[in-house]
């Protein structure tokens, strides 16, 4: 593999770890879908990228998959639905941004020490790097699901997680293309779904706090 | 051949399905058990078949099951011999239940679930690969399961079905471990290549352990064998005596395809808990057998000292294996497999019995009964058949095998480690005392049921069972006879099955004058039922003839045993308690008896009490702590279940971490 070709790889990869750091720091529901988009868009160029120095064709349909999904009808979608919900412009956390910010980092850690480790064996230098990046956005995803009160920032960080999947699926190579459109069907359903139960959540409790489901629930805090 | 029973086992499922379809249809019953019969008896027709020709293995490939791999099945000697069991406990239990089944209230509980759990055992049989048997296996347990719940509406019942439930999910769940350990880091699957994998003595043993309390806990082993005497008497008594009579032995079936067959060698040492675990076992049973109250309680009782007796013999086979004493193996695996046939034979025929008893009276309780043998002469003499040869009586068929046992036990000092020279001595006379305790323990079923005064009403207008019944039991107490008298057929016959499993089988009996049995030398022990069949027949005859030749013809009747009191009350009789109460109180700390007297103050005219209870220590020290351990551990847990979602996905979140940290260390 030429110099070239494996340092744009890892360059796409490394940009989505850190659009995903970027998406913890926001604190703006607009500016976060924005940001989600452009992990997207970086997701789609990551997947072609790999494309074309595999050789294999049917990832330029994943990239586009992502590109035409992910990185326009989802934040558009999302931004309808804030728009129309009238929901909280800023983003509600658990916890402040800056332990967030440094948990992510262990987590990129971890997952770098790991899958370097176990994938001693692996010839191929790129795959390796590949897969500890994807797990670190999706190890960064699930801890924006995990930190963030506001049911629209979850399924931000939903999408987010799944686009470390496919980020991983690619660098796999030999993943079969019907694993992937199922993978961003299902997304795309979930996409409806949670919106869905977004509107009715709406509906009854007049917020899209997940905590009002709680103390619907009778629980305390 | 394996096309045969490969097809028959089909033809059984299909059964089910019909059953299933036709339900509520008169006929459908009389129809079903005859075709399981048939069937069962082409099961055992094609295992006489393949063990007597000596035919090698055959295999075939089913394309059901995983996808692109299928079920493996094949039919070897050891499979036979088995095979040959089933089909004749299953013909039996099936013709049994022509006749039983009319009395049955709710026949669509029993007869969609019958033939399926038939198929289900013959499947388990023919499996050559692991997830063939292991979902064979999971199938039989379910669809029993279903047959002991056929009486679901009595509280009992019930709990015995959760219990039969529990246990047998957890014992499959070890089987799985098990063959987990022995596919090895290749993933051998199928039986063919698990023999390939070379394994550490460690990981034998480990395995051998699994298989243990796996197929241990299906065929009663203690301490895992209390769901055993609550769940076999509940289901029906044709149920009860293929549970008994079949299952325990295709449990033991998949002990000796994994011990003898594809674990490869094992260590000496390795025997030696197979031995004391089995030689407790039969201890143990009988002792609860003896004290029982319940007449198919006492029998499943019984079923898993027989169990223990040969699971003891397993354990000899395994020491002379090791020591590559190949004859002597041969020796105890025979006893082993021949006492499988024959408990198979009159566990059948005694649970076939006590289901007669208990159609003709609607009592399971011992001391509900009494006198039977003047309202029900034909299964009285066909119950004292099978209590004879339960008993280890000569010249019947549990004789032969125990003898057999007791022979290589008898041998035990050519083992070259001192620690089973004493322990397999110190087995021996545990299962001499099983074998004396046996025979109490029959003694007192047989009189308190058949014999004495009728206890209660029911028992006094009891009538004989139907035809279909009594030829079952007919045919299974002659077949006692025959494997008593001529035993050197049965032994001839599994012989094939022994030689897969250790090398070498045991000489050929066929030959020896007289039907005699000579297992190792002519010089060291030899036995030959016919001859003691001729000696008791011919002395018996003398002895009869005589007593009427000289005695008085006068026939004279006068009240027996009233001890100058004229009691006409049949409550003053000895009972089931009182036959158990000696054994009862010498046993007392194993059976953790305690009895309390309750007298009325003076001038109360209350009737003083005397209440005897026991219990198991089993299910008190072992059961009870884990119920209770899991019970809290449950309420603890309790609050999983009302977190917010956000703190759900923290902990999915937090453990995932942590397992990918662990991951990481552990590298």
């Amino acid at each position: 593999m030429h110099g070239l070709d494996f340092d744009i790889a890892h360059l796409l990869a490394g940009s989505l770890v850190l659009v995903s750091f970027m998406m913890i720091y926001q604190d703006r529901i607009y500016s976060l879908l924005n940001t989600f988009a452009l992990q997207a868009v970086l997701l789609a160029l990551a997947v072609a990228w790999q494309a074309w120095i595999q050789g294999a064709h049917h990832l330029y349909a994943s990239a586009a998959l992502a590109l035409v999904f992910k990185g326009t009808i989802v934040p558009w979608a999302l931004h309808r639905i804030v728009q129309r919900l009238g929901i909280h412009r800023e983003v509600e956390v658990v916890t402040g941004v800056v332990p967030t910010m440094l948990a992510g980092m262990g987590l990129v850690a971890l997952s770098i020490l790991l899958m370097l480790q176990l994938t001693e064996s692996a010839e191929n230098a790129l795959a390796r790097e590949d897969l500890a990046f994807a797990l670190s956005v999706i190890l960064l995803g699930m801890l924006m699901m995990v930190t963030r009160r506001n049911a629209v920032t979850q399924v931000v960080g939903f999408m987010s997680l799944e686009n470390g999947l496919i980020l991983a699926a690619a660098g796999a190579q030999g993943m079969p293309l019907v694993v992937e459109i199922s993978v961003a069907f299902s997304v795309l359903i979930a996409m409806i779904v949670i919106g869905v139960f977004l509107f009715r959540i709406r509906e009854r409790f007049d917020s899209v706090d997940l905590e009002s489901l709680d103390e619907f629930r009778g629980e305390r805090r | 051949m394996i096309e045969i029973a490969a097809s028959t086992a089909l033809c059984l499922l299909m059964l089910s399905f019909v059953a299933t379809a036709m339900r509520g249809r008169l006929a459908v019953s009389a129809a079903v058990y005859l075709g399981c019969a048939v069937s069962c008896f082409a099961l055992a027709l094609v295992g006489v078949w393949t063990l007597a020709t000596q035919a090698g293995a055959s295999a075939m490939r089913v394309p059901v099951g995983l996808p692109w791999l299928g079920a493996h099945l094949r039919l070897d000697a050891l499979s036979a011999a088995f095979l040959t069991l089933l089909g004749t406990g299953g013909a039996a239990a099936s013709v049994y239940a022509i006749g039983y089944g009319r009395h049955e209230h709710e026949p669509h509980r029993v007869l969609p679930f019958y033939p399926g759990f038939l198929a289900a055992m013959t499947l388990v049989l023919l499996a050559d690969d692991a997830f063939t048997f292991l979902l064979s296996w999971e199938v039989m347990s379910l669809l029993s399961w279903a047959l002991v719940l056929t009486h679901h509406r009595e509280e009992e019942n019930r709990t015995a079905g959760y219990l039969y439930l529990v246990m047998a999910g957890f014992g499959t769940m070890v089987l799985l471990l098990a063959f987990g350990l022995m596919a090895g880091a290749g993933g051998a699957y199928d039986f063919a290549a698990m023999r390939e994998v070379a394994r550490s003595p460690a990981l034998a043993a480990l395995v051998l352990a699994l298989m243990m309390v796996g197929a241990g806990s299906k065929a009663g082993l203690m301490p895992l064998h209390v769901w055993l005497p609550v769940a076999h008497p509940a289901a029906p008594s044709h149920v009860s005596a293929l549970m008994s009579g079949v299952m325990t032995k295709v449990a033991l079936y998949g002990f000796v395809r994994v011990a003898f067959d594809l674990l490869g060698p094992v260590a000496w040492w390795m025997s030696v808990p197979v031995v004391v675990v089995g030689a407790v076992t039969a201890v143990m049973g009988i002792l609860f057998a003896n004290v029982d109250g319940d007449g198919k309680r006492v029998l499943a009782y019984s079923t898993i000292e027989n169990i223990g007796v040969i699971f003891t013999a397993l354990g000899l086979a395994l020491a002379f294996r090791a020591n590559e004493m190949a004859g002597l193996a041969a020796l105890a695996l025979t006893a082993g497999l021949v006492h499988a046939m024959n408990h198979m034979m009159f566990k059948s025929l005694l649970f076939m019995v006590a289901g007669a008893v208990l159609n003709a009276t609607g009592q399971r309780d011992l001391d509900g009964l009494g006198g039977l043998i003047h309202r029900m002469p034909k299964t009285a003499f066909l119950a004292l058949v099978g209590v004879t040869a339960i008993a280890a009586l000569p010249p019947l068929n549990g004789f032969v095998s125990e003898w057999m046992l007791f022979q290589a036990v008898l041998q035990s000092p050519n083992l070259p480690q001192p620690g089973l020279q004493f322990l397999v001595p110190a087995a021996g006379g545990l299962l001499a005392l099983a074998a004396a305790l046996a025979a109490a323990c029959f003694v007192r079923f047989y009189g308190v049921v058949f014999l004495g005064r009728p206890r209660s009403d029911a028992a006094r207008e009891a009538g004989e069972t139907d035809r279909w019944s009594l030829t079952a039991m007919g045919a299974l107490a002659l077949l006692c006879v025959l494997a008593g008298i001529v035993p050197g057929v049965l032994i001839d016959l599994v012989a094939p099955a022994v030689e897969l499993a250790v090398g070498a089988g045991l000489p050929l009996q066929a030959g020896n004058s007289w039907f005699t049995l000579i297992p190792v030398a002519e010089g060291r022990s030899s036995y030959s039922g016919f001859l003691v069949m001729v000696f008791i027949a011919v002395s018996g005859g003398a002895a009869a003839w005589l007593v009427h030749r000289l005695g008085s013809r006068r026939l004279r009747r006068a009240p027996a045993w009233d001890c100058g009191l004229p009691n006409a009350d049949p409550v003053t009789q000895y009972g089931s308690g009182s036959f158990a109460q000696p054994i009862r109180r010498v046993m007392a700390p194993v059976l953790a008896a305690r009895e309390t007297v309750t007298m009325p103050p003076p001038g109360d005219r209350a009737a003083a009490r005397l209440a005897a209870r026991t219990e198991d220590l089993a299910w008190t020290r072992v059961y009870m702590p884990i119920i209770a351990f899991v019970g809290a551990a449950a309420t603890r847990f309790n609050a999983l279940q009302f977190l917010t979602i956000r703190r759900y996905l923290s902990l999915v979140f937090g453990s995932l971490i942590l397992l990918l940290t662990g991951l990481t260390i552990w590298n």
